[in-house]
């Protein structure tokens, strides 16, 4: 049972780096438009080139 | 935005870099962001589209489109103006309003949701990490390894707990301090139990430990809170948007010349000019020019009235032929248009006794729940003399019967329904809109602007001799009065060509005048050519001495009314129209749309009176309307319906707001918002199947934390996928 002293702290680090990189996006705003960017992964207009 | 100083060119003289910054100083215009509202948006081929057609204007700089909100942000040069951007997108095929950044500045409400969001996130993620430590417990672990889990978990969920539940503890300490109850109590109550009971039972390395349950509950009552918030934000930032649609702007004149103010600066005694085609900001009385005025957002009736020298004029008209100079009698908050809207507001809060569904349930849930663990409690201790037994079952009570399933019955199905209804075109104003729009079983329609577009067309051209209607066409080209443009539309599209009128002249309020093959010719108001004012509303060619001939007109249809009209009596409401029209207009509509029951020449109070005599009678009114004068219908009706033009008094006084031209979406809101009340139902229905059954396992003792977490995932759960089988 020992690796349990182990494994129980790195599940928790895990679950920690998904809960900050959940805060980073909400930072970020990538939850304000989801329906755009659901659809804006789609469209080719800048496949050629990035936006200017 | 702070004005920086940055230089592309590097520079060793030091007057060279001086000169920009200098620039920058004497107030370069900056960049203005410009928000417009895209109601008709729906795919990655409109988001390219928008963007593309936006970015190919000079001046602007970037344009992005956010589908969720159907909004564009432009940042471009000063030069560029919100109409110009309209205009574009008109042409490109997308219809688009201005909105004023400034009212949708990120508000509260936004700042609410991320912080519902991060406190869900924190109790998904204590959740998830005291259920894996749970499952330990639960297959079995003993001794030493079991109250390790156990302390792991208690250092888990106490922190997530503080932090996650902070919104029902603040909601039921303010219910408290206020002597009622409401579901925030026993959530509070039952998570301190659970939490105190847990740990006092890890010190004492008992068996039991309810971590799990108290952070699932924080988790799942957390979700039904930011859907519910959801809801209330989106309809919120719907009002924000209507309002600001409407961007007031008015020109004052003084000294100084004419400039471009907002209307809550004017004050009584201004002069404010009015072109032709605007809107009259103020209530005030003409000092100058003569005009026609479009009455029939206030009044309903679709003659425009002609305005002089010393006519009155109320904020809320169009002005429509020539421009007027007027002084503000009053502005803002004292006019007419919005003292109405304050009597809206009282009308308002006397249907606000409407009890929803969710409250019921809530009265009848939150003492029912305090009593029976009590009751376990104390029962439980008499037959043990065992406080400690007593506190366990109490707790298991009170988490078995939280309202997890309770708390996402309603936010759940308004969710899946708002959301749909959306995308449909309908805006959602009121969270208990759609309940009370599954019981209307009468719908009242007003006319004019509602079940028609405002705009008139002529009728029966072909009656014009073609030698007269060249000259009407001619005349009519001359003047941008809406009669006349519509009627030179009208003719056009039959093929004609204008005659040679010379000296064309247009006389504001009264009509256009020239002179054909020697003889004056004139087109303009039944008085102005020595006619006799007609019951509706029609223009007048006279050439020459002869007699002067009408040209009568009538409103186009919207786009939808007749379908809506249609599908409303298949299902079997009672459809009456309502207008304050002339009862010649009103009834040849009526026979053309296919509306029985008709009632003309009502006046703004009538209109009010008729929707409550009929709530009296016992019928549900569904009132859909656009002008001032439906307002005070439109608060008094069981739940209520304006389209997207309608004035901002009456969209306010609504409920739900159509955000296209179409009035179809009405009966689809009908269809939806029947099964969303079904729903509704047997959400609570399934939540309290759940409590019955495990109820008795909790006061019996025979509840561990396993059934208490499998009870309350499965309810949740189950009441969430059944509202998303809304139809």
């Amino acid at each position: 049972m020992d690796i349990l002293g182990l494994l129980i702290p790195v599940s928790l680090f895990l679950g920690l780096v998904g809960l900050v990189a959940f805060w980073w996006m909400l930072r970020k705003g990538q939850f304000d438009d989801p329906d755009g960017d659901a659809h804006r992964i789609l469209r080719d207009d800048y496949d050629d080139k990035p936006k200017g | 935005m702070t004005a920086t100083f940055e230089h592309s060119r590097p520079s060793a003289c030091p007057a060279c870099s001086a000169a920009p910054a200098a620039e920058e100083l004497a107030g370069k215009p900056v960049d203005a962001t410009l928000m417009l509202s895209l109601p008709g948006i729906h795919c990655a081929g409109c988001i390219s589209g928008v963007e593309r057609a936006l970015t190919a204007l000079p001046g602007v700089r970037d344009a992005r489109v956010n589908l969720t909100l159907r909004r564009a942000a432009v940042e471009a040069g000063p030069e560029v103006t919100a109409e110009a951007l309209c205009e574009v997108l008109e042409r490109a095929g997308y219809e688009a309003h201005e909105l004023d950044p400034g009212v949708l500045a990120t508000t509260a409400a936004d700042r609410q949701g991320r912080d519902l969001l991060m406190r869900l996130a924190v109790a998904f993620f204590a959740m998830m990490n005291v259920m894996l430590l749970s499952v330990a417990v639960w297959s079995g672990a003993e001794g030493v390894t079991r109250d390790m889990m156990h302390w792991i978990s208690a250092l888990i969920a106490i922190p997530a707990v503080v932090f996650a539940g902070r919104p029902f503890y603040v909601s039921a300490w303010s219910a408290l301090r206020a002597r009622r109850l409401n579901m925030d109590v026993p959530i509070t109550l039952a998570i301190a139990l659970a939490m105190g009971t847990s740990l006092y039972e890890t010190i004492l390395s008992g068996h039991h430990a309810y971590f799990d349950a108290a952070v699932m509950l924080c988790f799942f009552l957390l979700g039904g809170r930011y859907l519910d918030h959801r809801t209330r934000a989106s309809a919120r930032s719907a009002a924000q948007e209507l309002a600001a649609l409407e961007v007031p702007r008015a020109l004052r004149v003084s000294a100084a010349g004419e400039e471009t103010v907002s209307v809550a600066e004017l004050r009584a005694g201004d002069i404010v000019r009015v072109k032709p085609g605007g809107r009259i900001p103020v209530d005030g009385r003409v000092i100058a020019g003569q005009s026609e005025i479009d009455r029939s957002l206030m009044t309903g009736e679709s003659l425009p009235a002609f305005a002089g020298e010393n006519s009155m004029v109320s904020a809320g008209e169009v002005n429509l032929t020539g421009p007027l100079t007027v002084e503000v009698m009053a502005a803002g908050q004292d006019t007419a248009l919005h003292r109405i809207a304050d009597l809206v507001a009282v009308a308002e809060a006397g249907r606000n006794n409407y009890t929803s569904l969710a409250d019921q349930a809530a009265k009848l849930y939150a003492p029912g729940v305090h009593i029976l663990s009590f009751v376990s409690a104390v029962g439980w201790y008499l037959y043990t003399q065992d406080l400690r037994v007593a506190l366990n079952i109490a707790a298991a009570v009170l988490i078995i019967t939280c309202p997890c399933a309770l708390g996402l019955a309603v936010p759940a199905v308004t969710t899946a329904a708002s959301g749909r209804l959306f995308r449909k075109g309908l805006l959602i104003k009121d969270g208990t809109a759609l309940e009370r729009l599954a019981e209307a079983d009468t719908v009242v329609f007003d006319k004019t602007g509602t079940l028609t577009n405002g705009a008139p067309t002529p009728r029966e051209l072909d009656r014009l001799p073609e030698e007269a209607a060249r000259v009407a066409l001619a005349l009519a080209r001359g003047s941008s009065h809406p009669l006349a443009e519509s009627l030179a539309r009208g003719l056009a599209a039959r093929g004609l060509r204008p005659a040679h009128v010379e000296g064309l002249r247009e006389v504001p309020g009264f009509g256009v005048e020239g002179t054909w093959r020697g003889a004056r010719v004139q087109l303009g108001r039944a008085a102005w050519v020595g006619a006799e004012a007609p019951a509706e509303t029609a223009t007048f060619l006279r050439i020459g001495d002869g007699a002067p001939r009408a040209i009568a007109f009538s409103d186009t249809l919207r786009e939808g009314a007749e379908d809506v009209v249609q599908a409303l009596k298949a299902q079997g409401k009672r459809v009456i129209l309502l207008s304050g029209d002339t009862q010649a207009a009103v009834t040849r509509f009526a026979a053309r749309i296919g509306i029985d029951e008709v009632i003309a020449e009502a006046l703004p109070q009538e209109k009010a009176a008729l929707v409550a005599d009929l709530s009296a009678e016992g019928a549900r009114v569904l009132m859909v309307g656009d002008g001032l004068n439906d307002t005070a219908a439109l608060a008094a009706a069981h739940v209520s319906i304006s389209p997207a033009s309608a004035l901002d008094a009456a969209r306010t006084a609504s409920d739900m707001v159509l955000t296209g031209r179409s009035l179809a979406p009405i009966a689809d809101a009908m269809r939806t918002s029947v099964s969303a009340r079904a729903r509704i139902r047997e959400n609570f229905t399934i939540a309290t199947v759940y409590n019955v059954l495990a109820v008795p396992l909790a006061v019996a003792g025979l509840c561990s934390p396993l059934i208490a977490a499998l009870a309350m995932s499965m309810s949740s759960i189950t009441v969430s996928l059944n509202a998303l089988r809304l139809k």
